[in-house]
């Protein structure tokens, strides 16, 4: 859930009243964000520098704000403020046009053959005669880095590039060249580098250098330039230095280019729809042309208005309310959604507005509507569903299991599923190629390399780490381990398992043993060969050699007991003997 | 009792019948002229068996006689020594010095006046006693102390011996005897336990049996125990099937990105499906088979959209849906059961339910693990409203113990709505988040052939959270995993959710 910081003071003026905390704490709850923290720049830094580097620091207060990962239109004070004074009814949700130059051709920027192979896609736009001041251009710098971090997936799918249109001459040209070709002054830096330079210089930087991986092994990289050959960018990595916007920029060309268009679309819809009532102009936004190579040409942004019909009775039935549907499309419009009830007095059309881009189902506008109504005023009631409860077998034999392991006298452990290759295989004499074990392939840490093909190891663990404790443990578990198994769809499938440990100053075969019989008998299976079980000598690595039978229920092989071989304990830090039982419980369903 | 204090013990006994109040434990070790611990050891051994004596603790304030007090007691005073050594032709004064008591002596029997100095004498300085008979008092108040009438000592005088080191104030701790509710001066022996042949002979009429130790604790059974998260799994189960809740089979821990994501409508870009977010697997790496036409209904809606959906309108990769991952949630689970569902001929009403492990390849802390348990319910059937999902969790929690709830509205890309759901901690004395819930997307239900009318609204939860609120435990691999003290799953209680 992406967090928005803003200014307490900012957003109470903007909002034209002030609140409590606790009265702003219930809006946003109200309204489905989260005041997350109260802080201030001061305690930020003193929290996670140290005091003495905040001394000076700014201690205006901060809220900080979490917002719904899908509501690109609130990651900004802007549109913050404009969500939450059309939820309070305070003003309407403004109309945002698109309007050609008044007395010239649209900035255009050409999309050459070349950026196929690494981004293929751009949009455009310009702000025209836009006011900064600096919380203003703080917040639409703040704003692009949310956007990267969230819609724009990191700026793999989508990076925004924003210039003063009056340092850059149209048309644009957005092509892809070989790194060595491409020279430039990058953004704050002093002299001009290639690409190959800039790749190496931002190794070392903390923020540019989580981007490098988007282009860096392609042949070539994307670049904008102008009619001059000035570079505006190098997405999705940095701008160029000359044409970066200050406080006193006056028209801003903003540029999004992408591995999906339709990210691109909503990123340049929300970076303008935010911003364009800084406009001489307010709500209006000024369009760009984008030509492609095969010639089309389109223009952006979109600010798309999509229209939906629904009923009011729909509505009612989904929430559980009984709401006339005037009073729903007024809830709808609370939300920035326009709504109007039809002349039949049933239907609702509902205007989705370029800064919704959240909303793609009737569902979504459902919701909306509900979260007006008040989720917490809705009636709450009991489903009239009449059903029959089953237990899954596999979980019902477990838990009967269980209960009479623990009344046999053995303690439960709970282990971990996932664990190192060493765990399942080395510690336990084990050749990894024979445990059908399944590989992670990208785990952080080597607890984390595989999943358990068998419990023993995770209960030995648990008594190494409990070699404290009075003697003997008696230690079991009755849980999954995962084997590879080609006849499944995932090729792989969970076996439920029950192992037991004793461990003491002897081994204690019979009472592994003994325990194993007890099994037997709440299985309901008696001494013998065909339909009973019996053991018979194995050999097993894991086992002290002639100390290990294999176990055979109803004529199968259902699992092994046996004392340990001494490596095994010593491999897992161990120093008494001990004795193991470990078998497949699924054969008794 | 053992056999030597027997004779102590009965000779007390006998002097606890004869006085009418009862006696000083003390007092009786004087008069017996034996070791005050014997008489205290005598009436330990008789209060062992029952009412026979009561006895009262008491301290009281004691003189006794010093070392130094001893000797004068036993030699008489420095100073009457120094008279008697004195014979009648008188002595050097040095010769005198020389002795033990001399110094001491001298002044004192000089202040008294019992002898005299002649300064002048020829060959040095010499003593001569000048009293033949004298009352020795301080020896005599010392001996009256030592035969324990120090009473009859004025205050004032016992201070000034104690002055000179020669009497010191103790505090004597003693017992106060009196006869107890079943007084007798004859002792029976008495039995430690019931016997076979004490039933069978009905001996245990005639016995008397040693009282038990009810303060102390009790030998501990010789048991197993539950592991306590699994006793708090045990009791979700119950209400989930108290409320007719169906298990689902959750035993596939290794999962297909497309049952995990694709089915729910996830997009493929969504950083839940992030190798940061979740683990992946390299062997086996890929899903190799899928209900064909279904997979090209949910790369419809997600590319194109359709079902009433604008969808996500980008390219959606087959081979994104293939690769196998470690599932970062049940509701992989409940996709394959209400896909299984849509597959009946005709649609009948479901109530699932389920709790196993799900897996995130997350940083660590110490509220989160790489694993933990799932908790999750689900409900299918026409008709049911966002007010019916809030009545069920109300019904759910209820069984927990928890009343007080309300819902936030959330964001989830499976569900639409969603709702956080918080309950007011009467402890913390705010609203904390207890689960997530919200109604299945229509892209996710209507490509799987689920009819029109059809809702499915589902919550879940963690099963540690509860767990660790209810045992008090702070940090999670208290709780779960091999390093988790094995004593906290030996003591821990019964769990009641909702008490």
């Amino acid at each position: 859930m992406p967090t928005v910081s803003v200014k307490r003071d900012l957003l109470f003026h903007a909002l034209g009243r002030t609140y409590t905390d606790e009265e702003f704490d219930e809006l946003c709850f109200e309204f489905g964000l989260e005041l997350d923290e109260i802080t201030s720049e001061k305690d930020i830094i003193s929290r996670e520098q140290g005091d003495t580097k905040a001394e000076g620091a700014s201690d205006v207060i901060l809220y900080k704000i979490d917002v719904p990962a899908n509501r690109y239109d609130l990651l900004c004070l802007e549109g913050l403020v404009r969500g939450l004074q059309v939820f309070k009814q305070k003003m309407e949700a403004p109309r945002y046009r698109r309007v050609s130059p008044a007395s010239s051709e649209p900035q255009r920027l050409v999309i050459t053959e070349e950026t196929t192979a690494v981004r293929p896609h751009a949009v455009a736009a310009v702000l025209r005669n836009i006011t900064f001041t600096q919380e203003r251009y703080d917040s639409f710098i703040e704003l692009q880095e949310k956007l990267h971090q969230n819609v724009c997936r990191k700026r793999t799918l989508v990076a925004i590039g924003t210039h003063d249109l009056d340092t850059i001459s149209g048309p644009f040209t957005y092509t892809a060249k070989p790194p060595g070709d491409i020279r430039f002054k990058p953004l704050n830096q002093a002299k001009e580098y290639t690409a190959q330079e800039l790749m190496s210089l931002y190794k070392t930087d903390s923020h540019l250098r989580h981007y490098l991986h988007i282009i860096e092994d392609e042949a070539v990289y994307p670049v904008i330039y102008d009619s001059n050959g000035i570079v505006l960018s190098m997405p999705p990595i940095i701008n160029g230095d000359h044409s970066k916007i200050s406080l006193n920029t006056k028209n801003v060309f903003i540029e999004c280019t992408a591995t999906d268009l339709t990210k691109a679309k909503i990123v340049l819809d929300m970076m303008v729809t935010m911003f364009c009532e800084y406009c001489e102009e307010p709500f209006t936004v000024e369009e760009a042309e984008v030509v492609y190579p095969d010639g089309r040409t389109c223009q952006y942004p979109e600010l798309a208005y999509r229209k939906e019909t629904l009923s009011a009775d729909f509505i009612n039935r989904k929430v559980g309310i009984s709401e006339s549907t005037e009073h729903i499309a007024q809830l709808l419009t609370k939300m920035c959604l326009r709504s109007e009830v039809m002349s039949d007095g049933e239907q609702i059309e509902v205007e989705i507005p370029p800064t919704r881009s959240d909303v793609i189902h009737a569902c979504d506008i459902m919701e909306d509507a509900a979260m007006a109504y008040g989720f917490n005023n809705i009636p709450r009631t009991t489903p009239r569903t009449y059903t029959i409860a089953n237990q899954l077998p596999l979980n019902k034999l477990s838990e009967l299991l269980r209960q009479d392991l623990a009344a046999a006298g053995f303690t439960e452990a709970l282990t971990f599923a996932l664990c190192s290759q060493e765990d399942i295989a080395d510690k336990l004499l084990k050749n990894i190629s024979e445990t059908r074990a399944c590989r992670i392939s990208n785990p952080k840490t080597a607890e984390f390399q595989v999943a358990r093909t068998t419990l023993l190891s995770g209960l030995l663990k648990t008594v190494a780490a409990n070699r404290k404790m009075p003697l003997p443990l008696r230690l079991f578990e009755i849980s999954d381990v995962v084997l590879k198994d080609e006849s499944k769809d995932v090729g792989a499938r969970n076996n439920r398992r029950l192992c037991a440990v004793y461990y003491n100053k002897s081994p204690g075969f019979e009472v592994i043993h003994g325990l194993m019989d007890r099994v037997m008998q709440l299985l309901e299976i008696k001494p013998g060969q065909g339909n009973g079980y019996h053991i018979q000598a194995a050999d097993d690595s894991t086992f002290f050699p002639g100390r290990c039978a294999e176990i055979f229920a109803c004529g199968k092989s259902i699992g092994r007991l046996g004392v340990l071989h001494p490596d095994v304990i010593n491999r897992f830090e161990l120093t008494m003997p001990c004795s193991a039982l470990d078998i497949d419980i699924e054969h008794f369903l | 009792i053992s056999m030597a204090d027997t004779g102590l013990v009965e000779t007390l006994l006998r002097r606890v019948e004869k006085v009418d109040g009862g006696l000083d434990s003390q007092d009786v070790a004087t008069s017996l002229g034996v070791d005050h611990q014997a008489i205290v050891g005598a009436v330990k051994s008789l209060l062992a068996l029952g009412d026979v004596i009561s006895a009262e603790q008491r301290s009281s304030k004691h003189w006794e006689l010093t070392g130094e007090g001893c000797e004068i007691a036993e030699q008489g005073s420095h100073e009457a020594r120094v008279v008697s050594s004195i014979p009648e032709e008188g002595m050097p004064q040095s010769q005198l010095m020389k002795l033990a008591f001399g110094k001491v002596g001298f002044s004192k029997a000089m202040s008294n006046k019992w002898i005299r100095l002649d300064k002048g004498h020829e060959g040095g300085p010499r003593i001569f006693k000048t009293v033949e008979h004298l009352e020795d008092l301080v020896r005599d108040k010392l001996l009256l102390v030592q035969k324990g009438q120090a009473s009859q000592l004025e205050e004032k005088e016992k201070n000034e011996l104690k002055k000179r080191k020669l009497l010191s104030e103790v505090t004597v701790k003693s017992y106060w005897i009196t006869k107890g509710s079943c007084f007798s001066t004859t002792i029976t022996k008495q039995e430690t336990e019931l016997t076979p042949e004490m039933i069978a002979s009905g001996s245990w009429k005639e016995k008397k049996f040693k009282p038990y130790n009810f303060e102390a604790l009790g030998v501990a059974p010789d048991c197993g125990h539950l592991h306590p998260l699994m006793k708090v799994r045990t009791q979700f189960r119950q209400i989930f099937l108290e409320m007719g809740f169906t298990e689902m089979p959750t035993n596939n821990f290794i999962e297909s990105s497309f049952w995990n994501f694709d089915s729910l409508f996830q997009p493929q870009q969504h950083p839940a499906r992030d190798q940061h977010d979740t683990f992946f697997l390299s062997d086996p790496a890929q899903a190799h088979e899928f209900p064909q036409d279904y997979l090209e209904r949910v790369r419809k809606v997600h590319s194109e959209g359709g079902f009433g959906s604008q969808g996500y309108k980008y390219d959606w990769k087959i081979e994104e849906a293939q690769k196998n991952i470690l599932r970062t949630h049940t509701t992989a689970v409940s996709a394959r059961m209400l896909y299984k569902l849509a597959q009946q001929e005709k649609f009948t009403p479901v109530k699932y339910f389920s709790i196993d492990r799900v897996f995130r390849n997350e940083t660590l802390d110490a509220t989160h693990l790489a694993e933990f348990h799932q908790i999750e319910g689900v409900v299918a059937d026409y008709g049911l409203t966002l007010g019916d999902l809030m009545g069920i969790l109300h019904q759910f929690f209820n069984k927990l113990g928890i009343t007080k709830l309300r819902f936030k509205p959330a964001y989830n890309p499976y569900t639409e709505p969603s709702m956080e759901v918080f309950s007011y901690h009467e402890g913390l004395k705010k609203w904390v988040e207890v689960g997530n819930s919200g109604m299945f997307r229509p892209e996710m239900l209507l490509p799987m052939g689920l009819p029109e009318g059809v809702t499915v609204i589902a919550w879940g939860l963690s099963l540690e959270r509860p767990t660790m609120i209810k045992y008090g435990i702070n940090n999670i691999r208290e709780l779960v995993g091999h390093k988790v003290n094995l004593q906290m799953v030996y003591d821990s209680p019964v769990c009641r959710l909702d008490s």
